[in-house]
């Protein structure tokens, strides 16, 4: 299973209803259904993807998140898992909010912009950072909404938005003595785990 | 001696006939005493009769959906697109039953059938079906063929709303439900282009209150105005401005009334005409009301998600983005509800510009996410 998967799969509890938004091939999705008795449905766009979940017997919706969420009721799922893709979507402020409303607890990553490397592309060369991981150029990368992991707590501490968990990894997902000391500087991907303003108890840890 | 048809053909195929004698009663309130339904079925049961799908048929459909009846016959079934070995309803791993339903005009029993009481064709005696009276005698006719759960009930528009009341009327004895470009109820205006062409076929003179087949007259030009309005509500805007623009059969106009100038209107009256030869207008009559009917949530205060809750079947729901007539917004609707009452659904939204006839037509990605969707069903 791709790494940040398998961080996440963690945090997911057994027989919990799952959405997952942007769920690629399925992979979470199948993993969770058969190893944890998990629920839920997929959200895709990609027509190649969409194929590959129902071919895995996937519960895949085609629907594009930024023409919203409003058609899912209110704490209609314990979690909502959105991987890789807060940095692609026109308002992420508000997609944050929509996923809070329909889930107990959110799991999100993205990657972070206030990585070291991309810092320094940008004080060296003074250009957007290109790189293996990121291999857009600004005109045509789907990422219009970067931000760093600072950006984005400030955001959940404006909006009384509860950081559970949050985990720094590396390109490979590897949780390294680099991203721990320094997650803002040295890490390259964000997991984080949210939840409403409402106290909330801690979800049972499966092993 | 080399096959005539495609390696993808289920070939040459032959309607059959099950007569049934108890009366079947309906929800109009009336029976019908004994009917008869004629129906094709392609591939073979398997031992344990797991691998039976049901072919729902929209409102001109009919129970030939795929192969031929002959060598001759010019096209193949309806839905040759889908059904056959190697195509998404694939008959190598399916055995497929297609049937024409009760109050139709191709065999089965409707109302230009004898009215055993009086001798005489019914006509507008034949009482009024609906979705849930037809999905009763589908199963009453898979009792018959020895199959005790569908794999997969399948089916477009009115088709789909068949597929649907299976699994709200028989929840065991479906596994798998397919509704393509189909809605869980219509819309004012839905129920406004049907109440057109009724009006149409009704004020025919040659409509003699429905009772036109014992006078040896057909409500002709009612049946074809009919056909003409329905026709354009299936095709997109931009499909009938790509096939025929604004262009015109001569190369100059003609300053009148009865000449047939532009290019689209030559089409409808074809199709108007084509129709008119092969239809009943009581059937006609009949399955746009069934249509009209059709509304599930109904009986739950409108909660489609209630109405719903019985269904064990997995969903697969498709929609085709330029179908106005059961648009995409419709078909979410249902999705919604589906996903409301925690049932496994899977929704697909196909770019295709053929508006709602884009589910009869080989469209790749369409063929492709059916392909994905039959194969995953255990049989």
């Amino acid at each position: 299973m791709r790494a940040d998967l398998d961080i996440i799969q963690d945090w997911i509890p057994s027989g919990s209803r799952v959405l997952d938004l942007g769920c690629g091939d399925g992979e979470l999705l199948a993993w969770l259904r058969d190893h944890k008795q998990v629920s839920g449905y997929g959200l895709e766009i990609d027509a190649d993807n969409i194929a590959e979940c129902l071919h895995k017997g996937i519960n895949v919706i085609e629907q594009d998140l930024d023409q919203g969420l409003s058609n899912f009721a209110s704490n209609s799922f314990d979690v909502v898992v959105m991987t890789q893709a807060l940095q692609a979507v026109q308002y992420p402020d508000r997609l944050l909010e929509e996923m809070l409303r329909i889930g107990r607890q959110c799991i999100i990553t993205f990657p972070n912009f206030g990585h070291w490397r991309c810092r320094w592309d940008l004080l060296r060369r003074g250009q957007m950072p290109v790189s293996e991981f990121l291999p857009y150029t600004w005109y045509n990368t789907p990422n219009i909404h970067f931000c760093t992991f600072l950006d984005f707590e400030e955001l959940c501490h404006q909006r009384q938005v509860r950081v559970l968990d949050r985990l720094a990894v590396d390109r490979l997902h590897r949780h390294n003595w680099a991203s721990r000391i320094w997650p803002n500087l040295l890490g390259e991907i964000g997991i984080y785990r949210v939840s409403g303003p409402s106290p909330l108890q801690p979800p049972a840890r499966t092993e | 001696m080399p096959s005539v048809f495609a390696e993808d053909s289920v070939g040459l195929v032959s309607p059959q006939t099950e007569q049934f004698l108890e009366p079947l009663q309906l929800a109009c309130g009336r029976s019908l005493a004994n009917y008869q339904l004629v129906y094709e079925t392609y591939g073979q049961l398997n031992a344990t009769g797991s691998n039976a799908v049901l072919i729902c048929h929209a409102l001109s459909g009919h129970h030939h959906a795929a192969g031929y009846h002959s060598v001759d016959e010019r096209k193949p079934g309806w839905w040759d697109s889908c059904i056959g070995p190697g195509k998404p309803i694939d008959t190598r791993k399916f055995f497929v039953v297609s049937l024409n339903n009760l109050g139709g005009c191709n065999g089965s029993t409707g109302p230009s059938s004898l009215n055993p009481e009086t001798g005489k064709p019914y006509g507008a005696d034949f009482p009024m079906m609906t979705v849930e009276d037809w999905v009763h005698s589908q199963a009453l006719l898979a009792e018959r063929l020895g199959i005790g759960q569908w794999a997969a009930v399948v089916g477009g528009s009115l088709g789909g709303m068949q597929a649907l009341q299976w699994t709200i009327s028989y929840p065991e004895r479906v596994r798998h439900c397919l509704a393509i470009a189909c809605a869980p109820k219509l819309s004012a205006q839905n129920i406004a282009f049907n109440e057109v062409a009724r009006q149409a076929i009704l004020s025919d003179p040659d409509f003699h209150g429905g009772h036109f087949q014992e006078r040896g007259v057909i409500p002709k030009r009612g049946l074809i105005l009919a056909r003409m309005v329905g026709h354009i509500t299936y095709l997109s805007d931009d499909a009938m401005g790509e096939k025929f623009g604004r262009d015109l059969k001569s190369d100059k106009l003609n300053y009148d009334f009865h000449s047939v100038e532009f290019q689209v209107e030559s089409y409808l009256r074809y199709q108007g005409e084509e129709f008119s030869g092969r239809f009943d207008a009581n059937t006609y009559l009949l399955m746009t009301k069934a249509l009209d009917y059709f509304d599930p949530a109904a009986s739950q205060g409108g909660d489609l998600a209630k109405a719903l809750a019985p269904a064990q079947a997995d969903f697969c729901v498709m929609s085709f983005t330029t179908d106005w007539r059961f648009s995409p917004a419709r078909s979410r609707e249902l999705v919604d509800a589906l996903m409301a009452a925690d049932k496994n659904v899977s929704y697909l939204e196909i770019d295709a510009p053929q508006g709602h006839d884009a589910f009869l037509i080989p469209i790749p990605r369409y063929l492709q996410a059916f392909n994905a969707y039959m194969q995953r069903i255990s049989v």
